[in-house]
């Protein structure tokens, strides 16, 4: 089916952006070669080696460490909460400024579309910092206290990089402690600007320290004896893995992991805009999102008529280059990512799901895989109950709310949940017994710094976001 | 490329689908309150999200003359003479007099007591004449006046009327009286095209937009059209949105295609671009075509002709390269 009215290419321009071949660690303030080999970072959507990365080894995150450390003690927790919040507030505005070069780098480096790297991910990056900017001054108003930890240790995921290191360094450095924190293997691109953004930004040496790596030199980081809170976006695995890690410390820890989230569709709903719900619900990054709305529950009566509009809809959705300002749907960010999908979408067909893939013409290089949409999902299902972390959809359908609830709460996550119908008396109701962190009502997937996010069961514990994600970064108030 | 006449769009046989639902005014209204209700955050946020599609090149050269072909030109003023009209008319039939290969536009869009004038002038060029008739803008008469209102512009060579919808009795829920004026003049139309205008500014709610849509569909208009131009807000992209997604529905569900026209507040290409880019991805390449979307304006044109020069030439020109109509 070809269309007359096709859409030329609209490429937004690499130029802005200047990848070196290599880069070192960002240790207390300053790039430094480390003691460990290198690993590349590729561009998934060409599979191009964007750069050579530094792997800190255990003496590198320990240098790290004792440069955070000398920087709380000296500086950082001695500064008043204004002077901090100068900093935070500098940064906030750097962020902005060069805005489009973070978009266009995070785009490269992560296969997410640029219009929601430019729309999404950087506007509320820069949020975050001028939201937590405006609490370092008024802690004491926060309910936690005013009295920081000392040296945070986070660890962050390949989906949301820049966004998932302003949620745990904007917090970290309100409440005055200083972190050192390593962002994926696969996408540390932007935490190194962002570390060049530090510099500009005159921050204090060792108050921020960048080390990358993959899952030793993170281990290397939680385990630290010096560092006084443990911060983990990532899978329930690692997550477990770091729970063990820390037990019988007097290490802090907040965990924020896997989801399997129930996106509840009523008979009541509006219905075009429930699908385009489901759409940003799960193929919104390429459903490499931890609240992904990955399972729809939608009531049998209109369940017919709901995948009828939702399959029209996905036929629109343009994959392909992330760069094209047009793209919605862009690269998987791995290799292995990407065989797991279609290792899990296979495991569906064989239990015997019905599997429809969106028409459309995949790059003949990255890593690409269709939006795709599975019904006749039951519960026993494996793609129901695990976390696919790609943009595949499973369909259920429920008959009456109390079947809606009980279904959606059937799992061991707990992060979000979504829930459409006109009737704002349904909406509490699912909300009071869905239990999920997040609950969204005839939206989904939507962040806000003011807004605190967390989950239940195995989606972790600890709340990120809002005055709540102060209190993972302080002592409390009868400290 | 001038439009042809339309193919059967939704002639009197739609009506049959819809005979028990227009039996009664309370079959009526249950009918129109059972459609899925439209949340308005997430439409406006829909509407916002396709705007941001990004037109270049040969799909913006394409979406120019597409644009200029949907144009209903339009001249609705105290003020207006045969003089302006004739102007007019000479303007919609060759836009740009430098280049030949403009295309003209859609229709010329006047007040019944100067079809004739615009239609003297238009002749047999393809390019049609569209009357506002029934007491436009506000509707405000007694229904005899309003048909014999219609039958005047098509007596002096309509090809196509614009009507108004009485606000007033949809938003006290005369539903049915509504669904008989729009049959009733439909009918003193005779061939000419008849579009539906709801001046949805006065509307208001989303879901008001879709009822009526729905309504207008029913009693066999050819176009649903967004507004006057005379109340503000007029055209906006998520009402456009609305009615772009009753028609794919009605469509569904009857086979039958109504035409879009959103209309008042439309000057740039760039705006014109985000309504074509909605159209297409709302309802597909079929609704890309003058038979079932227009544009009704009167400085879009010459902004379109500006980019179009542009497009071919490289260079802007001044405003005084263009006739001012």
């Amino acid at each position: 089916m070809t269309n007359i009215f096709e859409y030329a290419p609209a490429p937004e321009s690499r130029a802005i952006v200047d990848i070196k071949p290599s880069y070192g660690l960002f240790i207390n303030g300053e790039f430094v070669d480390g003691n460990g080999t290198s690993f590349k970072t590729v561009n998934p959507a060409t599979e191009e080696v964007l750069a050579e990365v530094a792997e800190a080894t255990d003496a590198d995150v320990d240098e790290a460490v004792k440069a955070a450390r000398r920087a709380y003690t000296r500086v950082w927790s001695r500064m008043s909460g204004a002077e901090r919040a100068k900093y935070l507030y500098r940064i906030a505005r750097i962020i902005q400024e060069r805005g489009r070069e973070l978009a266009v780098l995070e785009s490269i480096d992560n296969g997410k579309p640029i219009k929601e790297s430019r729309d999404v991910d950087v506007p509320i990056v820069a949020a975050h910092f001028f939201y937590y900017a405006g609490w370092a001054d008024k802690l004491k108003y926060s309910g936690y206290g005013e009295t920081p930890l000392g040296v945070a240790g986070q660890v962050i995921p390949w989906n949301f990089p820049l966004l998932m290191l302003a949620w745990k360094i904007a917090p970290a450095l309100a409440c005055g402690n200083t972190v050192v924190l390593k962002p994926a293997e696969t996408t540390p691109l932007t935490a190194l600007l962002f570390a060049e953004i530090c510099q500009q930004a005159d921050l204090p040496p060792g108050v921020v320290n960048i080390v990358t790596g993959a899952g030793d030199t993170g281990r290397a980081i939680v385990s630290h004896p010096d560092v006084d809170k443990v911060a983990f976006t990532g899978s329930t695995e690692v997550g477990k893995a770091i729970a063990r890690a820390v037990a019988g410390s007097d290490k802090k820890v907040t965990l924020e992991l896997g989801g399997k989230a129930a996106n509840i569709v009523f008979d009541d709903a509006p219905l075009d805009q429930a699908v385009e719900g489901i759409v940003n619900g799960i193929f919104f990054n390429q459903g490499h999102v931890c609240c992904a709305g990955s399972r729809l529950l939608v009531q049998e009566s209109v369940a017919d008529e709901v995948m009828d509009r939702l399959k029209r809809r996905m036929a629109t959705l343009r994959v392909g280059d992330p760069l094209d300002k047009n793209t919605d749907v862009g690269a998987i960010n791995s290799a292995e990512q990407l065989a797991k999908i279609r290792e899990l979408s296979q495991v569906g067909e064989d239990e015997g799901a019905e599997r429809w893939s969106a028409p459309c013409d995949l790059p003949a290089n990255g890593y690409w895989f269709a939006p795709t949409v599975f019904t006749g999902v039951s519960q026993a299902h494996r793609i129901a109950r695990e976390e696919i972390f790609g943009p595949v959809l499973s369909v259920l359908t429920f008959r009456t709310p109390s079947e809606a609830v009980e279904k959606a709460n059937n799992t061991p996550f707990g992060l979000s949940a979504g829930v459409w119908t006109d009737k704002g008396s349904r909406i509490l109701s699912m909300a009071n017994r869905l239990r999920a962190g997040v609950v969204w009502a005839n939206t989904f997937n939507k962040f806000d710094p003011t807004s605190p996010f967390g989950g239940y069961k195995e989606s972790g514990y600890g709340r990120e976001g809002g005055r709540h994600g102060l209190e993972a970064y302080l002592k409390g108030a009868d400290a | 490329m001038t439009p042809t006449a339309s193919p059967t769009a939704s002639d009197t046989s739609a009506l049959g689908v819809f005979d028990d639902v227009v039996r009664s005014e309370s079959s009526l209204r249950r009918f129109l309150h059972g459609l899925p209700g439209v949340d308005q955050v997430g439409c406006e946020a829909r509407a916002a999200g396709l705007a941001t599609r990004s037109i270049k090149t040969t799909s913006k050269a394409f979406a120019i003359d597409l644009a200029i072909r949907m144009v209903d030109l339009t001249t609705l003023e105290g003020q207006d003479t045969p003089g302006k009209v004739r102007a007019l008319a000479s303007k919609a039939i060759r836009p740009d007099p430098a280049d030949p290969t403009c295309p003209a536009t859609a229709a010329v869009c006047v007040y019944p007591d100067m079809v004739a004038t615009a239609k003297q002038t238009l002749g047999d060029s393809g390019v049609n004449v569209a009357a506002v008739a029934t007491a436009f803008p506000s509707g405000r008469a007694a229904m005899d006046i309003k048909l014999a209102d219609t039958r005047d512009a098509v007596e002096a060579g309509a090809d196509e009327i614009d009507m108004v919808i009485d606000r007033g009795a949809f938003l006290s829920g005369r539903y049915l009286q509504v669904f008989e004026e729009i049959a009733q003049v439909k009918e003193a139309c005779g061939d000419a095209h008849l579009k539906v205008i709801f001046e949805t500014g006065e509307l208001q709610t989303y879901d008001n937009v879709r009822r009526a849509s729905w309504l207008a569909m029913m009693a066999g208009g050819h176009f649903i059209k967004t507004s006057t131009g005379k109340v503000q807000p007029a055209a906006t992209l998520p009402v456009t949105l609305i009615m772009l997604e009753a028609v794919r529905d009605f469509r569904e569900q009857t086979g039958q295609m109504v035409g879009v026209k959103p209309a008042g507040g439309i000057k740039t290409t760039k705006d014109a671009i985000k309504y074509l880019v909605m159209v297409n991805e709302i309802c597909g390449g079929d609704w890309l075509d003058p038979d079932w979307f227009r544009f009704g304006a009167s400085t879009l044109l010459n902004d379109l002709l500006m980019q179009r020069t542009k497009m071919t030439t490289g260079r802007y020109s001044g405003p005084d390269y263009f006739t001012l109509d």
